[in-house]
């Protein structure tokens, strides 16, 4: 049952070690910019969203492709296995976000400027 | 092949299962379309969180202040150093993982059992980690009023430094006692007495004259609203209702009762995958043990349940994201 697209050649211990490594300088990273929280990051807006949050999802979808790629051997399969399973989650997941956070950002609107009393 | 098979004579053939679509077997491939219905559901529960927060732009939570223990750290302000933490041994049992699926390529059953328990162990710390992270939310540090429209007020003195409702509580002879099993025939079950009535928080803020009153609203650094003394009394006044302590699925001290609902669900949903991972890592590990893998010539069932167990971390790196970071 060996496969082609799952042999390596040699050990993979080595890339193993260095995807390690840029995860936890990533998220070492993540962690201080969310504790210190530097002004000029926080205080700029880019398209709706402070600079920073822009920041962290970058990094997490960069984390995650090194996830999916390396550890779960996506670099590996088959091109049409790697396009079924990540461009169908980019499309709905993109989908799904964009229409939820817009209504929810619509309803914010309403309890804020409506004629609605919802706080007694 | 696998012993357990009926054999049909069919073996290698096309439509006995040799075609192999996108050149993966069959059971990796399976294993890779559940993973991506459970990304699905993982990110409709992160979006509807997103949806909530939208909607309660002003007033949500800040993470910071919500999780900000550490173990043997008490009273230390430690904003997301322990989730950090969590996720650096999820990440790192990630990769005795994938070490454990490497081994597994070249046969070497020795280190497969070392690394496969390395990753269950880690698993177990990463479970009981959250565990100790509920709890913590649960019981919740400070407490606060809530009022008839739902909102939280929270306690500040001078410095904005948060006060506990213990500090503040004035203690009175209280009118009513718990009702107890034994002193009623039809006795189902009463609502329980807060550990601080609100006449003995309003009793403790009229007489200390440095407390302040801590609205959800945000201001536009991002800060929690403070009132002046005299909106606070105002506030107390007339629109407190009862005292809340720690967080529940109807009440949370932090501020909306979502942030917590959300919270719940959300890590819960992640924490049974992860303890479900464990087990099936347990199976596994003791498969690899007795050389069920060994004699069939293939490893690919650790490789399998290393995709399940990425996928977990992977789910993770978005949930600390979303949860904390943002």
């Amino acid at each position: 049952m060996a496969h082609d697209t799952t042999q390596h050649h040699g050990s993979a211990t080595k890339r193993i070690w260095i995807v390690f490594a840029i995860l936890s300088v990533v998220t070492i990273v993540e962690v201080i910019l969310g504790i210190i929280k530097p002004e000029f990051l926080t205080d700029t807006n880019f398209l709706g969203m402070r600079l920073l949050n822009w920041i962290f999802i970058i990094l997490t979808i960069y984390k995650a492709y090194y996830i999916a790629w390396a550890f779960m051997h996506l670099e590996h399969e088959s091109k049409g296995l790697r396009r079924a399973i990540v461009w169908t989650s980019i499309f709905l997941v993109s989908y799904l976000i964009f229409i939820l956070l817009t209504e929810g950002g619509y309803i914010y609107d309403i309890y804020k400027g409506g004629h609605v009393a919802w706080d007694f | 092949m696998e012993a357990t098979v009926v054999r049909t004579g069919t073996e290698g053939k096309t439509w006995g299962g040799g075609n192999e679509p996108l050149k993966a077997s069959y059971g990796k491939m399976m294993m890779w379309f559940f993973i991506l219905s459970d990304a699905l559901t993982f990110s409709g529960f992160l979006a509807a969180y997103g949806f909530s927060r939208f909607k309660f732009i002003d007033s949500w939570p800040i993470a910071d202040e919500v999780f900000n223990h550490f173990p043997f750290l008490h009273g230390v302000d430690a904003p997301m150093y322990y989730v950090a933490l969590m996720t650096f041994i999820l990440i790192f049992s990630s990769v005795t993982m994938v070490l454990a699926v490497d081994a597994g390529h070249h046969m070497k059953k020795g280190k497969v059992t070392i690394y496969m328990f390395l990753t269950i162990i880690g698993g177990l710390i990463f479970v009981g980690s959250q565990a100790w992270e509920w709890k913590n939310f649960i019981s919740g540090e400070y407490g606060a009023v809530k009022t008839a429209g739902g909102n939280i007020l929270q306690f500040v003195d001078a410095e904005g430094e948060r006060v506990a409702l213990s500090e503040i509580a004035v203690p009175i002879e209280g009118v009513r006692v718990e009702h107890d099993a034994n002193n009623g025939i039809w006795f189902d079950s009463g609502e329980e007495l807060p550990t601080y009535s609100l006449e003995e928080i309003k009793a403790g803020f009229i007489q200390n004259e440095d407390l302040l009153i801590r609205t959800q609203t945000l201001t536009e650094d991002g800060q929690k609203t403070i009132l002046s003394r005299d909106e606070s009394l105002l506030k107390l006044n007339t629109e407190a209702i009862g005292t809340v302590e720690g967080a529940n699925l109807t009440e949370n001290e932090y501020g909306a009762p979502l942030f917590a609902d959300f919270f719940f669900f959300i890590t819960g949903f992640h924490g049974f995958h992860v303890f479900s991972g464990v087990i099936i890592n347990i199976i596994i590990f003791f498969n690899v043990i007795i050389g069920t893998y060994d004699r069939r010539g293939s490893y690919e069932m650790v490789e399998k349940v290393g995709l399940y167990w990425h996928f977990v971390d992977l789910v993770w790196v978005f949930v600390f994201t979303f949860f904390y970071l943002v």
